[in-house]
């Protein structure tokens, strides 16, 4: 017993340890070499305690923040970034999200390998990211435990397979029917996006014949531009508070200089955990595919968004300008409908507004482009700022999710959680049915336009 | 041989690139180490060959080593042939 005790209470519940051993399985699956499995299993918990170092930066910077908006507004201020809010969640429910991320991983599996919606979602940061919106979600509704875990992991498997599912008949119009499909948890964004490029793009032309400068590759650093949108951001709300609200935290310095190294401090935590977490994909990544591939051989995968955008690059900065237009635009009916102030966060808003930019114009060229994107912009405003109150104390961190679908995920999870364990399981149960009939029925469907078309795609990657 | 895949976070679709050319290399016989990175790193990371997308490739031209420029992340003989030519000028 005593062995088991110490298993449970210093292995499994130390977060870091439990996704290197996570890691340690999946290379061991992989019948990998004992020094590739001693250095994987090893980087993969260093990558782990450094996400939670980043974190530690990442509030500091976000500490006035709050103060700064709240003086010039007299609102709660929040910047949608995932990387920075997941890292901060770890801290208190790292264990419960490590577990519900293998849980979804296995139920993607099986749903793959039942139903016809043959698609494994790949991308790895998204499957943790959910994972955290998950656990934090039913965690700060009081759920705990095997359930949290159990409802968690249900949810997540059946997310991932059924967003691949729906995009899918889009997505090939974006490829050409390449063999892969899209695993990015802003699938709602994308989906609406095509819908509106079909609805208002009669006749217009592709945004691939615009000439965009070279000049422009500046954009695609992620990193340069959250930092340098920081400082503006940071620049212009302590302008708008002025030096009394900063006083306390400036410590008799300039408070301008003070926003401004702040700013800076945002992006070099967001460095340290972009680099936490490339350490922990490194293993779990192949280690998934591996998996994979021996249990659904005949499954596409579903892959991040960014290899959509060597099918049109010109769509991709269009998205992305329209898309951040959207923010700004949304920003400012979020005080007078009684939300928080929502402040364009860069990733979200290039990734998401860009891929959202290649799927309108699939669908509708370069109007397709413009407006989907717009639309989206407006949803990855909206939809973070209605999750905020199912976060628990999470809400009051200054970040939040970014994406549409942890959003709308989030909050069905939260509003079923009201429900109490039994009702929640019920609810659970129905809605994941249902979600997966849909994904099957949208599979079929597509496939059946391909035969007709006379093209198969049961190629494995 | 060091090769590195990169993208604009350095996990995401560069992870694919890392596996996709992990099985091209396998395929063709070949040995070389496979990582990933962000566009911010990769300027000053070591390696003997970038694998990227094109607009990537534009942003790292001033390194100096050979870039890889690919169109679609899972296409394995896309990958085959473009890296056959770099492995057959480093054996000369």
């Amino acid at each position: 017993m005593g062995v088991i005790h110490f298993i449970v209470n210093e292995i499994l519940s130390q977060a870091a340890l439990l996704v290197g051993l996570m890691a340690l399985i999946g290379l061991l699956a992989l019948k990998k070499s004992i020094s590739d499995t001693i250095t994987g299993t090893l980087k993969t918990i260093l990558g782990f305690l450094i996400l939670g170092g980043g974190a530690g930066i990442i509030i500091g910077a976000l500490t006035p923040l709050g103060a700064m908006v709240q003086a010039g507004f007299h609102l709660h201020g929040v910047v949608p970034t995932n990387e920075a809010i997941v890292a901060i969640a770890q801290k208190s429910f790292g264990a419960e999200t490590a577990i519900i991320m293998a849980a979804g991983f296995a139920v993607n599996l099986i749903l793959a390998r039942l139903t016809p919606a043959k698609y494994i979602f790949l991308t790895g940061h998204h499957l943790f990211f959910m994972a955290t919106v998950l656990a934090v979600v039913l965690g700060s509704a009081g759920i705990s435990g095997v359930s949290q875990t159990i409802i968690g992991g249900l949810f997540l498997g059946t997310v991932s397979t059924m967003m691949p599912a729906l995009v899918h008949p889009f997505m090939k119009k974006v490829t050409g029917g390449a063999p892969f499909a899209l695993g990015h948890f802003n699938s709602l964004g994308y989906i609406v996006s095509s819908l509106i490029g079909k609805g208002v793009g009669k006749n217009s032309r592709t945004t691939e014949d615009i000439k965009v400068p070279k000049n422009l590759g500046f954009l695609r650093d992620s990193l340069v531009m959250t930092t340098l949108t920081m400082i503006i951001m940071y620049l212009i709300l302590a302008l708008a508070a002025g030096p009394k609200a900063l006083s306390e935290f400036a410590n008799g310095g300039n408070y301008l200089m003070y926003a401004f190294m702040q700013a800076i401090a945002f992006g070099a935590g967001i460095a340290v955990i972009l680099m936490g977490v490339r350490m922990i994909l490194a293993e779990l990544v192949p280690a998934f595919q591996g998996i994979a591939n021996k249990i659904v051989p005949n499954a596409l995968p579903a892959l991040d968004c960014p290899t959509t955008f060597t099918f049109a690059p010109t769509a991709v900065i269009v998205g992305f300008i329209s898309s951040l237009i959207g923010g700004i635009i949304s920003m400012f009916i979020m005080g007078p409908i009684g939300l928080a102030l929502i402040i364009p966060g860069m990733v979200p808003h290039f990734f998401d507004g860009g891929t959202a930019g290649v799927f309108g114009n699939a669908s509708g060229g370069r109007r397709g482009a413009v407006l989907g994107a717009l639309v989206n912009g407006f949803l990855i405003t909206i939809i973070p700022a209605l999750l905020l109150s199912y976060l628990g104390k999470l809400g009051l961190s200054n970040t939040t999710f970014g994406d549409t679908d942890f959003g709308w995920v989030g909050i069905v999870a939260g509003w079923f959680a009201q429900f109490g364990v039994a009702g929640l399981y019920i609810a659970t149960f129905i809605v994941c049915g249902l979600f997966v009939a849909l994904a099957s029925i949208v599979s079929v469907r597509t496939q059946k336009a391909e035969n007709q078309n006379g093209s198969g795609n049961s190629v494995s990657a | 041989m060091k090769i590195l895949a990169v993208c604009g976070m350095g996990f995401g679709s560069s992870m694919v690139l890392r596996m996709t050319i992990e099985k091209a290399l396998q395929a063709m016989g070949k040995t070389a180490t496979v990582s990933t990175s962000d566009i911010g790193s990769a300027k000053s990371e070591a390696a003997d060959v970038i694998v990227t997308s094109e607009e990537f490739s534009d942003l790292l031209s001033d390194r100096g080593i050979p870039i890889v420029t690919v169109k679609n992340y899972v296409d394995q003989g896309e990958i085959e042939a473009k890296l056959l030519p770099v492995f057959e000028q480093k054996e000369e």
